[in-house]
């Protein structure tokens, strides 16, 4: 049990029934992650942000999901009742959203959520849950975590924003963070400071980071290993150091299609989209 | 001749003690064809300067002359047939409602655009949407695709001058590639002017030629896309930006 792969996901489907029949977002992807940072691209409607939720069995109806296998730390989570599931989601796996404007409470202090959040995983006193949330703050170099934890949300940054809520998912101390474009919200100058955050903190507590993001350029700069999804399936996945040995065109094109201040074009290139790409098999990003 | 001048514009918000303003004695100038970006972090104002060269924002002071027209508190009709601005978001610019035919109609009436019919077709040409998409609703359109049909709708009174603010940032890089190609063109075949707002100095360095660097308000540093290029900024704010973005890129 102990060297299983955090996660570990095979054969995962996401499919919405509509009224033309049923859609599948995603389609019969494999992966794992260890203890490692796992960089999913694609574009909209790709199915990255799908995988992300789907792993948190977060898909409401009429979505559903199918897999052959969909483990966190070798335990079975796709027969866990609900009640384990709220268990799980912010306790051993945690998620950071897209924009801390609407995925923090607006009518509650920073302070209480970060208490709330706590005392919902961790049998602990409130004076307790109090003292580590001042500290966790600190950890992601909030500098007067005093003044900011009585603060309430719409009078922080959207920088501090996004720093409060990775303060919040990490209280419990999770092994698997994923993180759905946590900075593409913010600035450029803030960017950078966010991500080193993130990166320090799973360095130092040897977590699995699952970063989901449509920027090619940034996940390779900070993952380990990419996986490149098209239209629900995985059409690539290499090393991040070995990014630019990349084969698929999809990617190439991907990379090439980024205005580069160094390198300046009069034209960028722009994506041909082949029909090809769609019904090509879904490469295994298995390890 | 300039197309737009702007000298010692202040904009503020709220009344009273709770003055605060947005944009401090900010003076610059674009010349008739040029592209002229405003980088800076979140509320450092370069939005505001778009908007009250737009007419968006009562509250300012200071000198701005748009194409030869000095401007007062409110902006002539002939002002908006000259200078048209592109928004952010185009999920909520356009009309949820309207089919891209009634936007594009009712921008040229307004206008008194003569042959309406015959030059929403080519509107949509010059934009590379094509006739197929002229009676959809903007929720059968992807992202790119509403952006382009924002970019024809500012388009249809042959202005000389957009407004673009952050342009691309709710798109994806492959759709954002193809509206920067769109708006290089564009602007080449028309001989348009542009002030372009952006956080992205690699998009701000494809499409402009001089940069302006706000912070708090202020310009920090106007400085040509060559200098930024070979990391020539004077000010350590500026520097700092270009790493971070350089960084974040590479």
């Amino acid at each position: 049990m102990t060297d299983a792969p955090l996660l570990d996901v095979e054969n995962l489907w996401v499919k919405f029934r509509t009224r033309t029949g049923v859609f599948d977002a995603v389609r019969g992807i494999s992966f794992t992650l260890g203890k490692e940072r796992l960089g999913i691209v694609g574009e909209s409607g790709s199915g990255k942000s799908m995988t992300g939720r789907a792993v948190l069995r977060l898909i409401r109806p009429p979505g559903f999901i199918e897999a052959d296998r969909l483990n966190v730390h070798g335990e079975d989570i796709l027969s866990l009742p609900e009640k384990g599931m709220r268990k799980l989601r912010g306790g051993r796996v945690s998620m950071i959203m897209q924009d801390p404007k609407f995925s923090l409470n607006p009518v509650m202090t920073v302070g209480q959520q970060l208490v709330e959040a706590l005392r919902a995983h961790e049998n602990v006193s409130r004076s307790q849950a109090h003292k580590r949330a001042l500290e966790v703050l600190d950890e992601v170099a909030i500098r007067d975590p005093q003044r900011v934890i009585d603060l309430y949300p719409h009078e922080v940054s959207g920088g501090m924003g996004q720093r409060i809520m990775i303060a919040m998912m990490l209280l419990p101390n999770p092994e698997i963070l994923i993180a759905d474009e946590p900075t593409s919200a913010l600035d450029v100058s803030v960017q950078l400071q966010v991500l080193d955050i993130i990166d320090k903190l799973v360095r130092d507590r040897g977590m699995g980071l699952m970063f989901i993001s449509h920027d090619l350029n940034l996940v390779a700069k900070f993952c380990d290993r990419i996986v490149i999804m098209y239209a629900g399936r995985i059409v690539e996945t290499c090393k991040a150091s070995e990014l630019r040995n990349a084969q698929h065109p999809y990617t190439l094109g991907l990379l090439n299609s980024v205005p580069d201040l160094e390198r300046p074009r009069d034209h960028l290139e722009v994506l041909k989209r082949d029909p090809a790409w769609r019904d090509a098999p879904s490469v295994s990003a298995r390890q | 001749m300039s197309a737009v001048m702007v000298k010692d514009l202040n904009v503020w918000f709220g009344v009273g003690a709770d003055r605060s303003y947005a944009v401090r004695d900010v003076t610059f100038d674009v010349a008739d064809g040029e592209s002229f970006g405003l980088v800076g972090e979140s509320g450092s104002g370069k939005s505001t300067i778009l908007r009250a060269i737009a007419g968006l924002v009562p509250t300012w002071s200071g000198d701005m002359t748009v194409a030869g027209e000095t401007l007062g508190p409110k902006r002539s009709k002939s002002f908006y047939s000259k200078v048209q601005m592109v928004f952010q978001d185009p999920y909520a610019s356009l009309h949820p409602r309207q089919t891209v035919d009634r936007v594009l109609s009712e921008a040229m009436g307004l206008h008194g655009v003569q042959n309406i019919n015959t030059r929403i077709g080519k509107l949509l040409d010059d934009v590379g949407l094509g006739a197929g998409f002229r009676f959809r609703y903007p929720h059968q359109l992807s992202g790119g695709q509403r952006q382009r049909v924002a970019i024809a709708r500012s388009l249809a009174c042959n202005p000389s001058i957009l407004l673009l603010d952050e342009p691309t940032s709710a798109l994806d890089v492959s759709v954002q590639a193809e509206i920067l190609n769109l708006l290089v063109d564009l602007r080449r075949e028309h001989k348009l002017t542009y002030i372009m707002v952006s956080h992205d100095l690699g998009v701000v360095g494809h499409l402009c030629e001089r940069i302006g660097v706000m912070r708090e308000g202020r310009f920090e540093e106007v400085l040509t896309v060559e200098d930024m290029r070979r990391s020539k900024a004077e000010s350590p704010y500026t520097q700092h930006l270009l790493e971070s973005s350089i960084n974040s890129v590479r």
